[in-house]
């Protein structure tokens, strides 16, 4: 396989109208699992035995945390490929991310906390999965942050890729650690989510969700790529031509 | 200038223009010497940080109680949190008169390994900062009600713990490094990766109090700090080169 596909996804062109030409093919599919998976998982799926409905909430919490962490990643490895082979359009992709990734991180921490009212009967648990995705949220923030204190975008671009990368590094040493920190203080006696022996009527919602979800996040991408393309290149010929057409 | 500084900007440029075939140690150990001396024409800015951490840890008591069995039990915490300030306090001056004066460019420009100088600056910032800060803790920790026998311990934690808390400020000081007020964002930067560090140190210092043994985390720290030895300064090294471009 020739690598020029690869290739060709640097040049601002080419990638702003593969997107506008990707978006609705990501978008309606992701519009539909999601709404589906919504009827299925609220409607259709049983009730726990233990949480009763309550555990219904694992349908918006758990597609958004496994993509707050997903962001992360895909984030980290385009910041890499933008500072190894100097392509631009990859650190784009990386300060796309970034505000997706943040908002997942938001959604996981409210609707953790909104089931962790009745559950564990206080708004705020320092549950390890909790406090690690808090942590990410902070590492969002920074990244964002740090990229915001350049005014050069170039400069913003390569320092926020270097720290994208050491975040990446930090990540699990960070969640393993908040584990470990955990089972000192805690003894792991609370309900979980995610447990294995769920059944296919609540298991098939969630994963059709999870599909769902990534779509969501690919079409939004692609959305905030495009954007940063017409920031980034505002100057550039081809683009008053395109915008002309 | 003072004369102490002119000096000890010479020694600066012996470094960076030793000739190449001169040793990345060889240069290290002047850019070490180097800081080294300058520090100490400056003693008022040394103390600034050791003062820091007795003001934090007085915090405490002023603001729990001032009953010695409570502040036993939150030492540990009071020790790390008022460690952790106090280093981070230092970070804005690691970096920010060598920015100024442009002795940072000529050690980028000299040929010399960067990660090797950049090691050399983080090793001064640790025998500054660090190294008084562990051999304080345990007069703090004295007034907050520890035991003499915990000391040893104590010290031997916060000794290694700083080594990966001077190492890991120093990417964020250089990722922020052409920034007018980095104060907050440094912090939202350095504070998230530090974490691990915390937790560990810590629960050493909170098992070294209690009179058991601490190998188990005073180990996991130990790792900690040989990840950032090893990996901190290169990450610093290509932040420095962002910055500076």
């Amino acid at each position: 396989m020739r690598w020029t596909w690869f290739h060709r996804l640097a040049s601002p062109p080419y990638l702003y109208g593969l997107a506008a030409r990707l978006t609705p093919w990501l978008a309606w599919p992701a519009a539909l699992l999601i709404l589906g998976g919504f009827y299925a998982g609220l409607v259709i799926a049983p009730p726990d035995y233990q949480q009763g409905e309550g555990f219904r909430i694992i349908y918006v919490h758990v597609p958004s945390a496994w993509l707050s962490l997903m962001v992360y990643v895909t984030m980290g490895v385009a910041a890499a490929v933008g500072l190894i082979w100097r392509m631009k359009i990859a650190h784009a992709v990386a300060a796309s991310c970034a505000p997706i990734g943040a908002s997942f991180t938001v959604a996981a921490l409210v609707t953790g906390s909104l089931w962790g009212k009745p559950m564990w009967g206080t708004w705020w648990e320092w549950d390890p999965r909790l406090t690690s995705e808090l942590i990410l949220l902070f590492l969002y923030l920074g990244f964002m942050g740090l990229r915001a204190g350049f005014d050069d975008t170039q400069r913003a671009d390569r320092a926020g890729a270097l720290l994208a990368i050491v975040g990446l590094v930090n990540v699990p040493i960070v969640h393993y650690s908040v584990i470990w920190w955990n089972s000192l203080h805690q003894a792991p006696s609370v309900m979980r989510f995610g447990k294995p022996e769920m059944p296919p009527a609540m298991l098939v919602p969630l994963m059709i969700l999870l599909l769902g979800f990534m779509l969501f996040f690919a079409a939004l991408l692609l959305v905030r790529v495009r954007a940063e393309i017409l920031q980034r290149e505002r100057a550039a010929n081809w683009l008053r031509e395109a915008l002309r057409a | 200038m003072s004369a102490g500084a002119g000096a000890a900007i010479d020694i600066a440029l012996s470094a960076a223009q030793a000739a190449p075939g001169a040793s990345a140690l060889e240069a290290a150990r002047l850019a070490l010497a180097r800081d080294l001396r300058l520090a100490f024409r400056k003693r008022g800015q040394l103390i600034q940080p050791l003062a820091f951490f007795a003001l934090v840890t007085m915090l405490f008591p002023l603001a729990v109680s001032p009953e010695l069995a409570r502040l036993r039990a939150i030492a540990p915490g009071v020790l790390w949190v008022a460690a952790l300030l106090a280093s981070l306090l230092a970070l804005e001056f690691l970096f920010r008169d060598d920015a100024y004066d442009g002795t940072l460019e000529q050690y980028a420009l000299s040929g010399q390994s960067l990660t090797w100088l950049l090691f050399a600056k983080s090793v001064a910032h640790w025998l500054l900062t660090g190294l008084p800060l562990a051999l304080m803790a345990p007069f703090a920790a004295m007034s907050l009600g520890v035991a003499a026998a915990a000391v040893p311990g104590i010290i031997v934690v916060m000794l290694v713990g700083t080594v990966a808390l001077s190492l890991i400020g120093a990417i964020g000081a250089a990722l922020t490094l052409g920034m007018k007020r980095s104060g907050a964002l440094l912090a939202l930067l350095t504070l998230p990766l530090s974490l691990p560090v915390l937790i560990y140190g810590a629960r050493a210092t909170q098992l070294a109090i209690g009179g058991s043994s601490f190998i188990a985390p005073l180990e996991l720290l130990a790792a900690l700090a040989v990840l950032c030895v090893t990996l901190a300064p290169l990450a610093a090294a290509a932040a420095v080169r962002i910055s500076l471009e």
